[in-house]
């Protein structure tokens, strides 16, 4: 029949569409690992950059996204998951709790660059922290921050109300019973969630560029005011600043796909957890 | 009793204080941009940002005309979302649709994982590969243009649009589906004239969300897309967008400077438009019911 067959192209259309995607996507990924994976070694992990990036390796850019990473963490996670038990468990339907809303979904759509011009002028030159692993860290946490409340948040309403109510009801006060009742059975939600936000903020570039990243250090950073290498940066600088951009393409295809197999490693450690703790919680 | 309810009262405060950071930072934000952008208001005054050209640094008169950066990102923007819509509401339907649930639990993990490459990988891609592609494809004298930018910023929103969608075509209440397949109807007309019409609110919001990704990216921009600051609706050649601007200026400039106020500016007038977008996204998904 001619509508049957009109159909059936139709839906052939949107099969070969949606794979094609899957398809761009499996390319990236395996041009990257390709061209990368000869280039990763233990000198190349572990060693300084030499000639300007051209030789040896990016063990400095490595600890710096590290230690962002964990700047952001430190002051991203206690920040949005405080915001999330207010907003599930105490917040009442009100104009206050409408403005937060707002201002979290605001957030979420503020430009990475705007961050980065954000930081310069609050964290690097109002508080004078200066280009440094500080500056960075709370700039890349402002950017994460409605991530982690959402996450938080869907994962503590996955709670029953009843383990809520129980507590309640034996004559717990409000914060006992979400200290006992409700965090435990949240928390790996809310971790599972943020790793995920954490993940973002290990590749972005656009905010550390104003704020904390350099592209070489003689040395490793010793405090938090100094500045650090990263790996985003570091990648940046390879593909365009560069004198001898062509030559340092093995460079740059190894750096792409470090951190590519960290901002990855973030998310499916994230995705594997989120699986493994809804088998373990059923209510 | 009364210390456990004074700690009660505590943990309530400290909580409450919690949730207003969000609401500060956002008013931080809007003060520091605005306090570093000010003086260009003073100095050579706000008619100076609508000139045609961004010559900030020259012997002459430096200019800061924001229109051809305006120009640049409108032009990517556009030409990104028209590869983006067609694409991300094909996938949409197939996945919501037509894929079994297993294929469903694999494609969706799949296509978000586009969103998780850090955007400077992607430029590095598109520096390398799709760049030089676009060039023999076309037989352009650079690979650096409008187009290739536009091409990789599509990648980036397609999988923000494919799953906001796909949630909207999701929603759209089983009843709608079964009387219009009770009707008589094919699979193909319910989708077509039922399905994705009552989740259209919900696939607008989801490109709005995408565009507001779209301009707001800066690495992607600033390493493919050659940045001329002229100001042409050619894809083919090289634009400059705002963002990019930002990123490859203000390392350089000093501070304080009359070229570093005009950034902020950039900066400014880009937050504004993105916000004005996601403000406006939220409001078609709030009206429609279609927020989580």
């Amino acid at each position: 029949m001619n509508h049957d067959l009109k159909e059936r192209l139709f839906f052939l259309l949107l099969r070969l569409v949606t794979y094609s995607m899957v398809l761009v996507i499996g390319f990236i990924l395996f041009d990257i690992v390709r061209k990368g994976l000869p280039v990763i070694s233990l000198g190349f992990l572990l060693d300084a950059p030499r000639q300007s990036g051209a030789e040896g390796g990016i063990f400095p850019a490595i600890v710096g996204t590290f230690y962002l990473v964990i700047g952001t963490l430190i002051i991203a996670l206690p920040l949005g998951i405080a915001s999330a038990v207010y907003l599930t468990e105490y917040a009442e339907q009100g104009r206050f709790t409408q403005i937060v809303r707002m201002a979290i979904l605001t957030l979420a759509g503020v430009p990475s660059i705007v961050f980065g011009l954000f930081g310069l002028g609050l964290f690097v030159i109002f508080c004078q922290f200066g280009a440094s692993i500080l500056s960075g860290s709370l700039t890349l946490a402002c950017m994460v921050l409605p991530t982690i409340i959402v996450a938080s948040e869907e994962a503590l309403r996955a709670v029953p109300q009843s383990l809520r109510e129980g507590s309640l009801a034996l004559g717990a006060t409000k914060w006992q019973t979400i200290r006992k009742n409700v965090l435990p059975y949240a928390v790996s939600g809310m971790l599972t969630g943020s790793i995920l936000g954490i993940g973002r903020a290990a590749g972005e570039t656009a905010p550390i560029l104003l704020t904390a990243a350099a592209f070489y250090l003689p040395k490793l950073p010793t405090s938090i005011f100094d500045q650090v290498m990263a790996l985003p940066y570091h990648l940046y600088i390879l593909a365009t600043q560069h004198p001898a951009a062509h030559k340092v393409i093995p460079m740059q295809y190894g750096t792409s796909l470090v951190l590519l197999t960290l901002v990855l490693g973030f998310s499916m450690s994230a995705i594997l957890l989120r699986a493994y703790f809804r088998k373990k919680y059923r209510w | 009793m009364n210390e456990l309810g004074f700690s009660d009262k505590a943990m309530r405060l400290l909580l409450l204080g919690a949730a207003s950071m969000s609401i500060l930072i956002v008013l931080l934000i809007f003060l520091f941009l605005g306090k570093e952008a000010i003086p260009f208001a003073e100095k050579p005054g706000l008619l100076a940002l609508l000139d045609s050209r961004w010559i900030p640094v020259s012997f002459q008169q430096p200019r800061f005309g924001l229109l051809p950066l305006l120009a640049g990102s409108t032009l990517i923007t556009v030409l990104a979302t028209i590869f983006t819509v067609p694409l991300s509401i094909c996938g949409a339907m197939y996945i919501a649709d037509l894929a079994s649930p297993l294929e469903r639990e694999i494609l969706k993990p799949f296509i978000e994982i586009l969103a998780a490459i850090p955007s400077v990988v992607l430029g590095f891609f598109g520096l390398l590969v799709v760049a030089p592609f676009i060039k023999e494809l076309f037989h352009l004298p650079s690979g650096l243009s409008a187009l290739t930018g536009a091409v990789l910023l599509a990648l980036m929103a397609v999988p923000t649009v494919i799953s906001i969608s796909e949630d909207a075509i999701r929603s759209v209440p089983l009843a709608y589906k079964k009387a219009s397949l009770a009707l008589g109807a094919s699979q193909l007309q319910t989708m077509l004239r039922v399905t994705v019409p009552a989740a259209l609110p919900g696939i607008v919001a989801a490109v709005m969300l995408g565009m507001g990704r779209i301009i707001g990216e800066t690495m992607v921009v600033l390493m493919v897309t050659g940045n001329a600051g002229i100001i042409t609706w050619q894809p083919a050649e090289s634009v400059r967008t705002m963002t990019a601007t930002i990123a490859a200026e203000m390392g350089e400039v000093p501070f304080g400077s009359v070229h570093y106020s005009a950034l902020f500016w950039v900066g400014l007038v880009l937050l504004l438009i993105t916000f004005g977008l996601n403000v406006i996204a939220q409001r078609v998904l709030k009206k429609y019911g279609m927020m989580q």
